[in-house]
């Protein structure tokens, strides 16, 4: 009940991250870096993809909101889909869902960044 | 009247982010066993995992020799969680409901725990005495029992 994966593709100038398992204290170093690794490279629009992932706490949150005005400032975004209910309420918990991009699937994040341009 | 029959049980771990996953399974499957549903299960194991990062992050700051404690108590009416540590207190009063505009603004990754504890459970209890013994109590009731 504690293993994280993180995976990146990219789509021309769009990254997804697809993570997967448990996003929790102990594994958030390796997504924090993840998204890190983008921003050194200057890939400013990200789809994150939650299909896999199982389970997250504040601390996985921690990361969206560490980096979002970064990543805007720099014309760029996150956009969050294909979440579980359970992961989705704990973003809604927190009031993320008016700050940030949640969708249903990852061609509607793909169109965010699409009709944004 | 028969007295009510209370359940306890515990698990002592040392103060390391690898241990969350073995303290989530623990407190997911008394919950579950206890009659509480997946949901609800899961709203207790957040909430658990919430107060024990905190203890880890700032009580603790990253010492992994200390140990978190953990007592949960089973009745016919809800599940008692109590957590326990030896590490440095914080002013629970001054954590207030977070401003995720002004968090972003500062880029601050942090303070949405305590939030997140008293939004999934009933009744959630702070006692300070820092490097004495600091506890928090959490309770959840069976929906019939609210």
């Amino acid at each position: 009940m504690s293993g994280f994966t993180v995976e990146r593709s990219d789509k021309d100038d769009i990254s997804v991250l697809y993570i997967s398992g448990f996003l929790d204290l102990h594994t958030v170093p390796k997504f924090e870096e993840a998204v890190q690794n983008l921003v050194n490279e200057t890939h400013f629009k990200i789809i994150v993809n939650f299909q896999k992932l199982d389970y997250i706490s504040s601390a996985g949150l921690g990361v969206f909101m560490g980096f979002i005005e970064e990543i805007r400032e720099q014309e760029g975004d996150i956009v969050l889909c294909c979440m579980s209910d359970r992961v989705y309420k704990v973003f809604d918990l927190l009031g993320f869902p008016a700050l940030f991009k949640i969708v249903s699937n990852e061609e509607e994040a793909m169109q965010k960044f699409n009709s944004a341009g | 009247m028969e007295k009510q029959k209370t359940r306890q049980f515990k698990l002592k771990v040392a103060s390391s982010p690898e241990n969350l996953g073995t303290i989530r399974e623990f407190i997911h499957d008394i919950s579950l066993n206890a009659g509480f549903d997946s949901e609800t299960a899961g709203q207790i194991e957040l909430a658990v995992d919430e107060a024990c990062t905190n203890v880890i992050k700032h009580a603790h700051k990253y010492e992994y020799d200390k140990s978190i404690d953990l007592l949960v108590l089973l009745d016919a009416q809800k599940i008692t969680v109590t957590i326990t540590d030896r590490g440095l207190g914080f002013d629970v009063n001054k954590v207030a409901k977070p401003d995720l505009q002004k968090y972003i603004h500062e880029a601050k990754k942090g303070g949405l725990g305590i939030h997140l504890m008293r939004s999934l459970m009933d009744e959630v209890q702070f006692e300070f005495n820092p490097g004495v013994k600091n506890q928090v109590t959490m309770v959840k009731y069976f929906k019939n029992n609210k």
